[in-house]
């Protein structure tokens, strides 16, 4: 599946939600599914450090297919990070490089994109993004 | 006091957020204004506007007593002994580093010692870090006790001959604690070390009384105070402002200039570079005068009943833990919940319409302190009631089965 379609089915699957209560105990659902990283993982260069919530990301390239793990201290971070992966999960370098992520916003979660948020999301999407510039230039 | 009244004279408390009326528990953050003090800012703008101190003209004379008035009516308020005592800041955060740089500049030399505490706001801290890297100078910090206040006995034990001054919060905005300032400032005045007061939390909750208290410098901020932002206030004792050295250079603070030689201006304006904002300072005025009007007795009355019933009714909750537990609080509930993430509980708050804090409220000496990565933090003001406090703590209880 594209990026695009896994996105619309994200969307799809949050329009059920009409209440805001719903919507974050749903993500908080998808944070707790979220594999947790081992201690041995969480190490400082896998870490995003924003000032309200820590994030731990790896990053990997596959059979040219990019790999991603991630956790959170907090578990809503932890959820709109399981959302990004399931996104992202499995596509090559250039696809991710070139995906535009607007189902954040479609779902009406990108608050916690914003730049003041601290909450490290933006910085994994950067750093996603950084990520799959270097593959794709080695490629 | 009749808080339905009160709740009507500020507009922003009528809306809805995501479908729920709003109920702000950000205070210690930034309070909201009075119709009272965006009307006296609006009318300067509609009928006064004109830059101060130098037109001869009729608006830049109204607008120049406008400004000076509010000067003279701050400097009652906190009861000081001059009104060029007051000088105006961009807030709280200014009027500290004014100080640390001008009375640093001045009497901080290499090897001597600035006294903080470990509970100050990374305001009060950090301009005295840069000010003692900057003069090679030491600054000590005196750790608070387990309950979140500070120790007397450890606190005159700090001060040493080193000790040129010492920097200390009023009330903590993480903690709530009220410091015994009065009594530190006698302690440190018998070792003739001056102290600034961090008033920022303060300011709107107590009586502050400069002379009283004997402080040597004291400073809030206009925005927590149901004023604007963009304006603060320092307050110094005259002859200390005399000596030092001005901050920031430009107009206003200068009484000639020559290709040579310039001539600084008298106190107040000596420390007030560049075109005030003396809009702000009228809107300062008026937020005061609102709170007067109220009675200051009454305010503080009303919100020490509030704050007993929202620690009493918050620690009803299991497995919440309040961050300071001092004897002598006020406006500042900070704690922590069982195995529930800070940032998650504020997110999720947010969307049953009420505003709160989470994080480390930039006091990341107080987090260190506790070994705890943030907290949430609901901060009352005169305008909350009981019924939202019972609203907080029961949509506490609901996210807590969500998040758990």
């Amino acid at each position: 599946m594209s990026i695009e379609k896994k996105q619309n089915a994200i969307i799809e699957e949050f329009s059920i939600f009409d209440d805001w209560m719903d919507k974050y105990a749903y993500l908080v659902d998808l944070g707790n599914e979220l594999t947790p990283l081992s201690p041995e993982e969480k190490t400082d260069d896998n870490l995003i450090d924003g000032c309200q919530s820590k994030l731990w990301i790896i990053v990997e390239l596959k059979d040219g297919k990019m790999r991603f793990k991630a956790d959170s201290d907090a578990i809503i971070t932890k959820g709109i990070a399981s959302l990004l992966i399931r996104a992202l999960e499995g596509e090559t370098p250039k696809d991710v490089l070139d995906a535009e992520l607007s189902f954040i916003d479609k779902i009406g979660l990108h608050q916690h994109l914003s730049p003041t948020r601290s909450n490290g999301l933006l910085a994994m999407i950067k750093r996603i993004k950084a990520y799959a510039m270097a593959f794709n230039a080695k490629a | 006091m009749n808080i339905q009244n009160i709740r009507k004279d500020f507009p922003i408390l009528k809306q809805e957020i995501y479908g729920k009326p709003l109920i702000y528990l950000d205070n210690a953050a930034t309070t909201q204004k009075p119709v009272s003090v965006i009307e006296a800012m609006n009318d300067l703008y509609f009928r006064l506007n004109s830059n101060i101190h130098r037109g001869v003209h009729y608006l830049s004379e109204e607008s120049t007593s406008a400004h000076e008035n509010a000067r003279k009516y701050i400097a009652d308020f906190i009861h000081a002994k001059h009104t060029h005592e007051i000088i105006f800041t961009r807030g709280t955060t200014e009027a500290v580093n004014l100080v640390a740089f001008s009375f640093g500049e001045k009497n901080i030399q290499q090897g001597d010692e600035i006294l903080v505490t470990e509970m100050e706001h990374h305001s009060n801290f950090v301009p005295w870090k840069m000010l003692a890297e900057r003069k090679s100078a030491k600054l000590i910090v005196l750790p608070f006790e387990e309950d979140g206040s500070l120790s007397l006995e450890k606190f005159q034990s700090a001060i040493t001959e080193k000790t040129k001054i010492i920097s200390i919060t009023h009330v903590s905005n993480v903690l709530g604690t009220i410091n015994p300032v009065k009594e530190m400032i006698r302690i440190a005045h018998e070792a003739d070390v001056p102290v600034f007061v961090d008033a920022a939390q303060s300011i709107q909750h107590l009586s502050v009384d400069v002379q009283d208290l004997d402080c040597d410098f004291l400073a809030f901020s206009g925005h927590k105070i149901y004023g604007p932002t963009g304006i603060g206030v320092l307050y110094g004792k005259e002859k200390l402002l005399d000596e030092m050295p001005p901050y920031q250079g430009g107009g206003e603070m200068i009484s000639s200039v020559s290709l040579d030689k310039i001539t600084y201006n008298e106190l107040p304006f000596k420390f007030e570079a560049g075109t005030p904002n003396y809009v702000a300072a009228i809107g300062l005025q008026a937020a005061i005068k609102y709170l007067e009007d109220i009675g200051m007795q009454d305010v503080i009355k009303y919100e020490h009943d509030l704050f007993a019933y929202a620690t009493e009714q918050l620690l009803q909750i299991e497995g919440l833990k309040m961050i300071g537990t001092a004897k002598k609080k006020t406006s500042v509930l900070s704690f922590v919940m069982d195995g529930i993430h800070p940032y998650d509980m504020g997110t999720m708050l947010d969307k049953t319409g009420i505003a709160v804090r989470s994080g480390t409220h930039c006091a990341e000496p107080v987090m260190q302190h506790y070994g705890i990565s943030g907290t949430i933090r609901a901060s009352v003001a005169l305008y909350n009631t009981k019924a939202e406090i019972d609203k907080l703590v029961e949509n506490l209880n609901k996210i807590q089965m969500i998040l758990s």
